[in-house]
């Protein structure tokens, strides 16, 4: 089998301009409903009461509000999780009450009011544990940012490094817009996989950057544009079969991995969609504004891997 | 040029009969088992409790398939839930006389099913986390705040008493948060009380000023004494959790520090939170009374007479019965501390006491009207007391330091000191996080974490074996080994395996077929070039392994991210991400050459490879494989 016959280079980078306004169109409007309609982050974030419960006969989530409002809580929300059996109540920080206990007071009025209410899974995170997470999880991104620029600078040239980066936190805040848009909850596993999607969609831009080397030092005729548009076709069927693969083990968890995994798979999957767009289009695109040359790579390695067929090889001035 | 030499192949053998015996755990599933801890902190179980298990099974006519010890636990492995329930009878009835007095906890416990080889190789099942196998997750904040004003309230008492010892007249000592002021009326009184808290008070640092007509002398703790104050508290506050869990009877309970001020506790099965909140609020009181020496308690004590009026009769941890008063002289508020130690003297094993400036104020009262009496320091939990010490008054003791000595060995000593300690937690705690996981959720994450992983893995391994053929199925293999080394390791590890976990290793399988992927494409692409079918094979792995290598740096540069920064869930994920990408690089890359070098590398005159369609541009070209 052989999806990708291709006969010559695809002048990618002709559209250049096309695909990064696209771009950042999308990139704007993640930006737009970060803002506007904010993350729905999840109770391990704001602190609160989280309570799974499941009844043998479909749940009526009207008489578990009504239940949970007769103990005189506000601001609950009550909803059903996974299946229509299965009930997640949230319950916001309570000043006055002693958090820890709400949980076992609710669960006692709902098996009051319905005896066959199976506690599940009950989540207490205090006000002070969800400011930590959020600060932790913007150190873990800030140190992914930071590692990979410098090993890129080290392993490239600082411009592939920022192209990089640029192409691949433009991911992240397209995947947050997402969840921002549909107010999905934003959980400490979907944090996990943003972070996880930007370190590998960042290898994605890292072959193609790899292959843009290999080019300069082969084709020395060829022209910047030229390198890069044959660069990205020759790895493009490696691109699409690779995550196609990991696109498989993601669609997996989403159809198996049952509502705990749930977001977190839809995260992997926006990450993975947009990484490969960005990492071809806006990646190699953004390198080339910020005028990688032949001379930025080989610098020691011209030395070692001369074109035999040029006939001033080895010539020093 | 594609041959491994033998020591290649040796590596990956040696690697798959490794990994193959750290998963196997694996497999086997759980059975039922009986588990006998201590619950006392001077219990002891050791080989003797185990030849007594043996022993109490042997009678009963039960047969285990099992019996070991384990750390500080004998654990009885058992065919049948039916005999585990007869055996846990059988032991209870047999290691635990008085039921309203146990020194054992006997609890139902599921262990690994794998054979005692295995288990003698250190190879275990993996470590499920709460949210596989059900339980509770606690976190606990210490309030170190209220700790360090404990200690400058005890500070203060002291610095009171130093001063009277030494005749040094000061107007007022106080305690302003955790600070300590004294006042003196004239300069030289200050000069003199400094001079005794450079001597006698090395944790504090003191600073003087004039206030009014006054000299006023505010001594705080040093920073470095305050953090030794935390740990300490932190340290005791976990010693008092672990008795009082203990008691819960939960077969593997974990307790930990998490960073400088907050305790992890986890309980797997336990499902009832209200208890265990229960356990882990309870604060146990110490006090000191005085035993009634009169000749009706005497009789008393030997069981032929009543309890005279005005006395109560307790057990001591010995047994032995004890006539105490019911006036309460202290209790464990006036406690500060108390620690093993040596008599500088006699050499013989003590506990120190170490009484706040009330406590010894009443304590050199009493002990001087009483010298030549004995004294019965208590501790109460759940409403029920226990002698933990009765020593006898040799004289008066003032300052607030006693010393109990007599007959003790060490270990005794340290027992004691450390039940004397885990009467009060050292600073108030609070709830901070707390998780509940019913075990029915945790059976069930855990068939749909293995759904993902098998249905992902199948998928995966079709479409590579029909799109690269041959080459499809050494990677589809190595892939396989990936999981194999993968499992092994976190067996091996005992990582926590979590259900993020189990994503983490969906993801990391996908995630770990880029390299083959890349290798695959190198070689078609190398074949298409015209290159012959060794010399692609070869320059496919070799200009593939740059790029593998730098891809799984960045992967991994996530991944550790994650770990250092990432807690509870993330960090479940991390673990896994971070090991997953290393045995990628084995399997992917090393394994692989070794498959393809092992069909391949042998035939001299290779013509063909099987890597599925070399497609060329030129219409004319010569198809080069099926």
């Amino acid at each position: 089998m052989e999806f990708f016959k291709i006969k010559r280079d695809i002048p990618f980078m002709r559209h250049a301009i096309i695909f990064n306004v696209v771009s950042l169109i999308t990139f704007l409007a993640a930006v737009f409903f970060l803002f506007s309609r904010g993350l729905h982050l999840s109770v391990e974030f704001t602190g609160g009461t989280l309570m799974e419960v499941t009844y043998t006969q479909p749940a009526d989530l009207n008489l578990v509000r009504s239940t949970v409002a007769k103990l005189g809580l506000n601001d609950v929300q009550v909803q059903n999780f996974g299946t229509a059996r299965d009930v997640l109540i949230r319950l916001p920080v309570q000043k006055g009450v002693t958090s820890a206990q709400q949980s076992v007071q609710v669960m006692a009025a709902l098996k009051a009011a319905d005896a066959s209410a199976v506690m599940r899974r009950t989540e207490f995170v205090g006000p002070q544990v969800g400011d930590e997470l959020a600060a932790d999880g913007l150190k873990a991104l800030a140190s992914v940012v930071v590692g990979i620029m410098l090993y890129l600078s080290l392993r490239f040239e600082w411009k592939f490094a920022v192209a990089a980066i640029i192409a691949n936190l433009h991911d992240v805040v397209i995947i947050l817009g997402f969840f921002a848009f549909f107010q999905w909850e934003f959980s400490l596993p979907v944090l996990a996989a943003v972070l996880a999607v930007l370190g590998y969609s960042v290898n994605e831009s890292v072959v193609i950057f790899d292959r843009i080397r290999e080019n300069f030092r082969r084709y020395r005729k060829m022209n910047t544009m030229q390198i890069i548009d044959s660069a990205i076709t020759s790895t493009i069927s490696r691109t699409i079969i690779t995550h196609g693969s990991t696109q498989m083990m993601v669609l997996s968890m989403l159809l198996f991995g049952g509502a705990t995994l749930h977001y977190f798979a839809l995260a992997l999957t926006i990450g993975i969609l947009f990484g490969i767009y960005s990492s071809v289009f806006v990646a190699a695109a953004i390198a080339m504004w910020l005028g990688i040359q032949r001379e930025d790579l080989i610098k020691g390695g011209a030395k070692k891997e001369e074109d035999p067929n040029d006939p001033n090889a080895g010539a020093t001035v | 040029m594609n041959r491994y030499p033998v020591w290649k192949y040796v590596i990956i053998l040696i690697a798959l009969v490794v990994g193959v015996v750290y998963t196997l755990p694996n497999f086997f599933g759980e059975a039922p088992a009986v588990q006998v801890s201590a619950v006392k902190v001077g219990v002891k179980v050791d080989s003797g409790t185990k030849v007594q298990v043996e022993a109490v099974l042997q009678t009963a006519g039960l047969a285990a398939d099992m019996v070991t010890l384990d750390g500080n636990s004998v654990k009885a492995r058992f065919g049948n839930t039916e005999t585990q329930l007869r055996a846990k009878d059988a032991i209870q009835k047999a290691l635990i006389p008085d039921p309203a007095n146990p020194s054992y906890v006997v609890a139902l416990n599921l262990l690994s099913r794998s054979p005692a080889w295995l288990t003698a190789l250190n190879a275990f099942p993996m470590y499920l986390g709460l949210d596989l196998r059900g339980g509770v997750h606690f976190m606990l904040q210490v309030d170190m705040q209220a700790a360090l004003t404990k200690k400058a309230e005890s500070l203060a008492g002291d610095i009171r008493t130093s001063l009277r010892e030494k005749n040094v007249r000061h107007s007022g000592i106080s305690r302003n948060g955790q600070t300590i002021e004294v006042r003196f009326r004239d300069a030289q009184t200050l000069e003199a009380a400094k001079e005794i808290l450079l001597d006698q008070f090395a944790d504090l640092q003191s600073v003087d000023a004039l206030d009014g007509t006054d000299y006023k002398l505010t001594a705080s703790i040093k920073p470095v004494a305050a953090l030794r104050v935390q740990t300490q508290a932190l340290k005791q506050n976990i010693t008092t959790l672990h008795n009082r869990i203990n008691e819960l009877g939960v077969s593997e309970p974990v307790i930990q520090q998490q960073g400088l001020d907050r305790i992890v506790v986890e309980l797997p099965g336990v499902q009832d939170t209200a208890k265990a909140k229960d356990i882990l609020g309870r604060t146990a009181t110490l006090e000191v009374r005085m035993v009634d020496e009169s000749s009706e308690a005497r009789a008393a004590e030997g069981g032929t007479a009543a309890v005279p009026f005005g006395s109560e009769r307790f057990l001591e941890r010995s047994g032995q019965p004890v006539i105490v008063k019911k006036q309460v002289i202290l209790t464990g508020e006036n406690l500060t501390d108390a620690q093993p130690g040596f008599d500088s003297q006699t050499q013989e094993a003590v506990v120190n006491l170490t009484l706040d400036a009330k406590g010894a104020r009443i304590f050199r009262d009493v002990t001087r009207e009483s010298v030549g009496k004995r004294m019965a320091i208590l501790l109460f939990e759940k409403g029920k007391g226990e002698v933990v010490t009765a020593p006898v008054i040799r004289s008066e003791i003032g300052g607030g330091r006693v010393q109990i000595s007599g007959r003790m060995t060490a270990m005794e000593a340290t027992d004691t000191a450390l039940l004397l300690r885990a009467g009060s937690l050292a600073a108030p705690m609070e709830i901070i996080e707390e998780t509940t996981i019913g075990p029915s959720l945790g059976a069930e994450n855990i068939a749909k974490g293995f759904d993902s992983v098998t249905y992902g893995f199948i998928a995966v391994t079709i479409f590579m074996c029909m799109y690269y053929m041959l080459f499809g199925l050494f990677s589809s293999i190595s892939l396989a080994v990936n999981l194999l080394l993968l499992v092994a390791m976190l067996s091996m590890l005992q990582a926590t395996l979590t259900l993020p976990g189990m994503a983490a290793m969906a993801l990391v399988l996908g995630m770990a077929i880029d390299a083959n992927v890349l290798i695959n494409e190198r070689v078609r692409e190398e074949l298409r070039n015209g290159a012959s079918a060794q010399a692609a094979i070869h320059a496919g792995y070799d200009r593939a392994w740059a790029t593998i290598l730098d891809s799984n740096v960045t992967t991994l540069i996530a991944g550790l991210a994650l770990l250092t920064f990432g807690s509870g869930p993330v960090r479940g994920f991390a673990v896994v991400h971070v090991l997953g990408i290393l045995t990628s690089m084995f399997s992917g890359v090393f394994f692989s050459r070794g498959l393809v070098n092992l069909w391949y590398g042998r035939q001299n005159k290779l013509k063909t490879v099987s890597i599925g369609t070399i497609w060329r541009p030129e219409p004319d070209a010569p198809v080069a494989s099926k």
